[in-house]
């Protein structure tokens, strides 16, 4: 084995053919679950009508099964809410954003981290739904549907309003990249399927793709033009999401710095759950070759670069609290700090701030144990960031009269695990019925980046049996 | 045994010598009907005279009308059917429509690029493909040549240029 590059790693290593790509990823579609699987979805199953249960009693006897109050009228949910859209966003940024960056390591976890985004913004609209109490009659509230209520139209100054279009555009436009990069991998599958169920659900799925080079001309035009209108929109979901607190008037709220600072937040945490859920993917499918250690070092190398962007945020809004000379602002931030949510304030600070840091390590940064370990920390921190943000600027504003403090009850933790076991449950489910890597992309690039590649002309290596044709 | 379904099929393993037998075949004077690739190779599309896609027009058209209805949308609905005047201030301000504009015109370009795309390359739900060779979706390029289309060469000749551009097999198959 030779590599070309001395500058580059393979990103394909275990010298695959196109054939072994082929091979290894249709043989968990095509086999019989295993326990292991069958044991994991019943786990989310599980966890799922658990949580199914504490959410249809907050539908039966509305919201006031929450710990919410007069004072904290946005808790839990809202910080779910914001958490899980912000999961959401790598999936975009490593299809979409790397994409147009021609970073070919995308290839073999894009498809993984897609799926992510649109189950984590599944989950991630179920909170502002939830909470409006009555959501089935959440239509007439949120969409510019003509009612009976007169010529009564939803607010279009409101950032709640710029939400709903985002969110829902995110969803719908992630989702339509995904199934696009999908349909030449489901005709691979269809093209080998013994089955009848299998040949007529992955024939209906495939669109009767043939690969042709027409076809193919087209399909790069656009995956590269919806890698153009994801990457704004994705940029322009977490800034409209920040907005809902931005333009409120709260102390801690009120901050300019929150656009770009929730969407490097978004980011971070983001790839942070894409590298949880694909080290145990990896592991249990067998794609070390696909996946490699560079891949996770490369993605480790992010989380430092906006775990450092988020760090700097967080003392900008600081300084930013003193420099402004207001003494609400400065009593928010003290508040914050040694208030009596002091505990979750350090959370955050702990696993947001420093242990991404770790990373600056080589040493940690290609160790797989440690990676999983603090891809799950920073998981951890981010939730309690929008905790911290959205909980002690509520707790305590203007009038001290009205300061309360919020304490979740069950049902508030019902709900979020049944937004656990949903997101779970719809994973394992994509990881077995759906081929888990780009096929076409990484067969694409075995030729420039697979350990296998020599540069040399394909016949002296043998990857041809024919010698290249006469010149005529 | 020449009928206008007939097709001749050249199975080739590599993209470089796919590339390259395109260009060999053409210029021998044969008209390829189509090659199916299992991933898109870079050049192809130039190499069998196609021209390059009008999707970005398509998308950009879709992209103005998204913008064009969004606004004309939140201007009637806040400025004329339902005036709300919050705080004095003014009810059709252009800055608080720009999010909702953003994301409409993303929606719009976007499906209404990926609805083109679908409808030109005729790819819907039970599509029915036409399968020339299966290994076409795994690892093998493919390139069809309709016999109907080339009636002015002689069968074994296409067969023998075939050959010749480093196939490294050559099948009939009629569709």
């Amino acid at each position: 084995m030779e590599i070309t590059s001395s500058v580059r790693k393979p990103l394909v290593t275990g010298g695959k053919t196109i054939h072994d790509v082929t091979e290894d990823i249709c043989r968990h579609v095509e086999g019989k679950p295993t326990v292991s699987w069958l044991l994991a979805l019943a786990t989310s199953l599980g966890v799922l009508v658990i949580g199914a249960y504490a959410l249809v009693m907050t539908l039966w006897d509305g919201i006031g099964m929450w710990g919410l109050n007069k004072t904290v009228g946005w808790a839990w949910d809202i910080t779910n809410f914001v958490w899980w859209v912000g999961i959401g966003h790598a999936g975009t940024l490593i299809s979409a954003v790397l994409l147009l960056f021609r970073q070919k390591w995308r290839t073999s976890i894009n498809r993984a981290a897609e799926a992510m985004t649109i189950f984590a913004v599944i989950c991630a609209a179920m909170f502002p739904v939830i909470h409006m109490g009555r959501p089935w009659l959440g239509f007439y509230w949120a969409l510019p549907l003509p009612n009976t209520f007169g010529s009564l139209w939803v607010n279009f100054n409101s950032p709640l309003l710029w939400d709903v279009f985002a969110i829902s555009t995110y969803f719908s436009v992630s989702l339509v990249f995904w199934y696009i990069g999908l349909v030449p991998d489901f005709a691979s599958i269809r093209d080998r399927a013994k089955g009848i169920v299998s040949k007529t659900v992955y024939g209906a799925l495939s669109l009767g793709w043939t690969g042709s080079a027409k076809a193919w001309e087209r399909y790069e035009s656009v995956s590269l033009i919806l890698a153009g209108l994801a990457t704004p929109l994705v940029l322009s979901v977490h800034t409209i999401v920040s907005f809902d607190f931005a333009t409120s008037v709260i102390p801690g709220w009120h901050t300019t710095i929150f656009p770009p600072y929730f969407v490097a937040g978004a980011i971070f945490s983001g790839f942070a759950m894409v590298l949880t859920l694909m080290l145990i993917t990896r592991k249990v499918y067998k794609l070390e070759d696909y996946i490699t250690i560079n891949h996770i070092e490369l993605m480790n190398i992010i989380i430092i670069v906006t775990g450092s962007i988020v760090g700097v945020a967080y003392l900008t809004e600081l300084f930013m609290a003193w420099y402004s000379g207001v003494e609400y602002e400065q009593y928010a931030f003290l508040n914050r700090a040694t208030g009596p949510y002091w505990w979750a304030y350090a959370t955050m600070m702990t696993c947001n701030v420093i242990s991404p840091q770790l990373f600056w390590f080589k040493k940690i940064r290609t160790n797989i144990v440690a990676t999983f370990i603090l891809s799950i920390v920073v998981n951890i921190g981010m939730w309690f960031e929008r905790f911290v943000i959205i909980v002690t600027s509520l707790h305590r504003d203007y009038l001290p009269s009205s300061w309360a403090m919020f304490t979740p009850t069950l049902y508030d933790v019902g709900v979020y695990l049944f937004t656990f076991g949903l997101f779970f449950t719809c994973f394992f489910l994509f990881a077995k019925f759906f081929p888990v890597i780009n096929m076409a992309e990484v067969k694409a690039i075995l030729r420039s980046s697979s350990e296998k590649t020599t540069g040399k002309d394909p016949v002296e290596t043998g990857n041809v049996l024919k010698p290249t044709p006469k010149e005529a | 045994m020449m009928k206008n379904n007939n097709y001749l099929i050249g199975v080739f393993s590599d993209e470089d010598v796919l590339l390259k037998g395109v260009k060999y075949v053409r210029e021998a004077g044969v008209k390829i009907h189509e090659c199916y690739t299992p991933y898109p190779v870079h050049g192809l599309g130039h190499a069998l005279g196609y021209k390059r896609s009008r999707l970005p027009i398509a998308a950009f058209i879709f992209g103005v009308l998204g913008t064009s209805l969004a606004l004309l949308m939140q201007y009637y609905m806040m400025g004329i059917d339902w005036p709300m005047i919050i705080g004095g201030k003014n009810y059709t301000s252009l800055p608080t429509f720009f999010p909702v504009t953003f994301e409409l015109t993303v929606l719009l370009s976007a499906f209404g690029m990926v609805i083109t795309f679908l409808v030109v390359s005729d790819l819907r739900p039970y599509g029915k493909a036409k399968v020339f060779d299966l290994r076409a979706t795994d690892d093998k390029h493919i390139m069809a040549i309709d016999l109907g289309k080339n009636k002015q060469t002689e069968f074994s000749q296409i067969k023998k240029i075939l050959q010749d551009s480093g196939a490294v097999e050559v099948n009939e198959k009629s569709l």
